[in-house]
């Protein structure tokens, strides 16, 4: 339909749209015409829908287009069906025997760990008084705004592995190690100090979006349930605080699952290798990053995108359920 | 449970006030780490055992990052204009953008609106770094490349900025933009004078959230952006912190560590107040 039509329909009355035109036509009419009618809407929509578009729908779209055929980046894509994924759980012994385990056990400890600790620390600032919550705030706050140089260079400061290393350093003088340890390069301490590391940025938006949400909750529900037989403050979080900020929780969850799976970067800055020593801490961003970057398997590599869309999905569902049945209003 | 709190006096409060000290001075201890670790002197540096507090503090690690980067191509200066121009200008623009969108979003009823809002919500939970392959087609198919475009267009397709905006404009109450159009005034008005001043706990966290992000982003240099000039500080100190090896290394990455911190820091210490009220309306529901 041309848009010169549907303009004139606007300014002229309603009477010029033909009682005898089909129906299809008029609701078509009358649909424009509302959207011309919130032209203004629209407009002031129009520069964040836009970059949303190009820079999130569209790539999203393409990643799972891409993902389906077999693309080097200079060669036209070629079609080749689920391959990739047939391939990816079949083939790709780094995958299923390293990637898989380590993205689900950084998952699920970081994830629920850091949501947890969030929630317990701004519970426990929460019941400080007014004036000096700020600073508690700030403290539990900053390491979620240290960029990844600050990273590198503190934490492999740390748990560097030579005989300066802060870890090795403490653990020589008490006694409990003979020689230094590699920490960052030996496999079976890398993922822990991860985990660790991860856990200490993870106060970030979320943790203060629970400091919000203690602040909604009201105050008078507490006296009503020390009537109803609520004794200790245990009761107290999880019948009246948790169900009454359930917004904010879940709003918090939301940012825990990014946080979570795209924290990939960690061990790259920790131990300044792309890939760790055995796999010990690749995470699927890790692999994402191999096959685009490293072997240019854009096919592939937009797959294992997939895959993590696919999964933080299914994160999100999960808490939703979680969190959606109890207290529905 | 301030009452609660009351009666069973100070002693449950001193024993919580000094266990949460105990877990803020841990959280703390790595910047504070970092702040010292920028003014160490080489010998402080590499000392065994290892301090944290400096005992004699220098300005030579400065001194030498901006020595190591005159020597280069690139001037560190051209790095530092290019993170704080790309900065503003991202932060500004997200500012407008999420605001408008969300006011928008929040106030107006028009077609599609539960559909935006649906992929708004479901974008929240994607990394972006997800998408990096296909994003970098986007960018390099609009001929983007090695211009600031591609460093600032993706920062303002921002879900969580938008989200946090639609909520907070959700609770300023209906009737202020009715009595508002009552008494003649345009969208525009209502916008500029209404909205806008209200919103200021919301635009303090978005530009806080965004210049964090902006700030620390090295994708858009790393990705799109060919000619060195084009680069930001961000991308230029991890360059540096994985390339410099040995003694001036380490001085270098101390006393970048901290210039990439401070901003940040700075920024949240002004408006970390404005932020958790903000958070009080952040809520999914």
């Amino acid at each position: 339909m041309e848009p010169v039509p549907h303009i004139e329909s606007v300014t002229s009355s309603k009477a010029s749209v033909k009682p005898d035109s089909p129906r299809y036509i008029r609701r078509m009419r009358q649909f424009l015409r509302e959207c011309w009618r919130d032209r203004l809407s629209y407009l002031f929509l129009a520069p964040f829908l836009l970059c949303f578009a190009l820079f999130i729908i569209v790539p999203v779209v393409m990643a799972a287009l891409l993902s389906v055929t077999t693309f080097n980046g200079f060669e036209f894509p070629r079609f080749i069906g689920f391959k990739h994924f047939i391939n990816m759980l079949t083939q790709d012994v780094v995958f299923m025997k390293y990637t898989l385990p380590n993205t689900l056990k950084f998952a699920i400890i970081v994830g629920p760990g850091g949501y947890i600790l969030s929630f317990i620390f701004a519970w426990l600032i929460h019941q400080l008084p007014k004036n000096i919550r700020d600073y508690f705030t700030l403290a539990l706050y900053a390491p979620s705004m240290v960029g990844g140089v600050a990273l590198s260079v503190v934490w492999a400061a740390a748990f560097s592995g030579d005989r300066v290393g802060y870890l090795n350093n403490i653990l020589l003088r008490l006694g409990l190690i003979d020689s230094p340890h590699l920490w960052l390069q030996d496999p079976k301490y890398l993922m822990s100090i991860m985990i660790l590391v991860t856990l200490w940025t993870s106060m970030g938006v979320g943790f203060l979006a629970m400091l919000g949400g203690l602040q909604t909750v009201n105050t008078e529900l507490y006296e009503a349930g020390r009537i109803d037989g609520i004794k200790n403050s245990l009761q107290e979080v999880y019948y009246i605080t948790i169900p009454s900020m359930k917004p904010q929780m879940l709003f918090s969850g939301v940012m825990a699952i990014v946080g979570t799976l795209k924290a990939g970067a960690i061990s790259t800055q920790l131990t300044g290798l792309t890939i760790t020593p055995q796999y010990a801490g690749h995470l699927i961003t890790n692999h994402i990053d191999d096959y685009a970057f490293l072997r240019y398997e854009w096919g592939y590599a937009s797959a294992l995108s997939v895959v993590l869309l696919v999964m933080s999905y299914g994160l999100m569902r999960l808490i939703y359920l979680l969190f959606g049945t109890r207290g529905d209003e | 449970m301030i009452v609660n709190l009351r009666r069973h006096v100070s002693f449950s409060r001193i024993v919580l006030i000094v266990f949460l000290s105990a877990i803020g001075l841990f959280m703390l201890l790595p910047i504070i780490f970092l702040f010292n670790h920028a003014f160490k002197p080489l010998n402080e540096l590499f000392l065994f055992p290892p301090t944290i507090l400096v005992k004699e503090p220098t300005l030579r690690n400065f001194e030498q990052l901006l020595l190591h980067s005159s020597a280069g191509l690139v001037p560190f200066t051209r790095y530092l204009f290019n993170s704080v121009l790309i900065a503003a200008i991202s932060v500004a623009a997200v500012i407008l953008g999420s605001t408008m969108a969300g006011y928008v979003l929040s106030k107006h009823r028009f077609h599609f609106k539960t559909a935006i809002m649906a992929a708004i919500m479901i974008s929240l939970m994607f990394a972006p770094e997800t998408v990096q392959i296909p994003r970098y087609l986007v960018i390099s198919g609009l001929g983007m490349t090695n211009t600031y475009f591609a460093h600032v267009l993706p920062f303002i397709a921002s879900p969580v900025a938008v989200f946090l905006m639609k909520q907070f404009i959700d609770q300023i109450p209906e009737s202020l933009t009715e009595a508002a159009k009552l008494d003649g005034a345009s969208e525009m008005y209502i916008f500029m004078r209404i909205m806008i001043p209200l919103t200021a706990p919301a635009v303090a966290t978005v530009s806080i959230i965004t210049f964090q992000a902006v700030y620390l982003d090295v994708e858009a240099s790393t990705l799109y952006m060919k000619k060195e000039t084009m680069k930001t500080l961000a991308y230029y100190v991890t360059a540096l912190t994985a390339n410099v090896p040995g003694v001036s290394g380490t001085s270098i990455a101390a006393a970048v560590g901290l210039l990439m911190f401070l901003p940040n820091l700075i920024m949240f210490l002004i408006f970390q107040r404005k932020m958790i009220q903000t958070m009080l309306h952040s809520g999914v529901k």
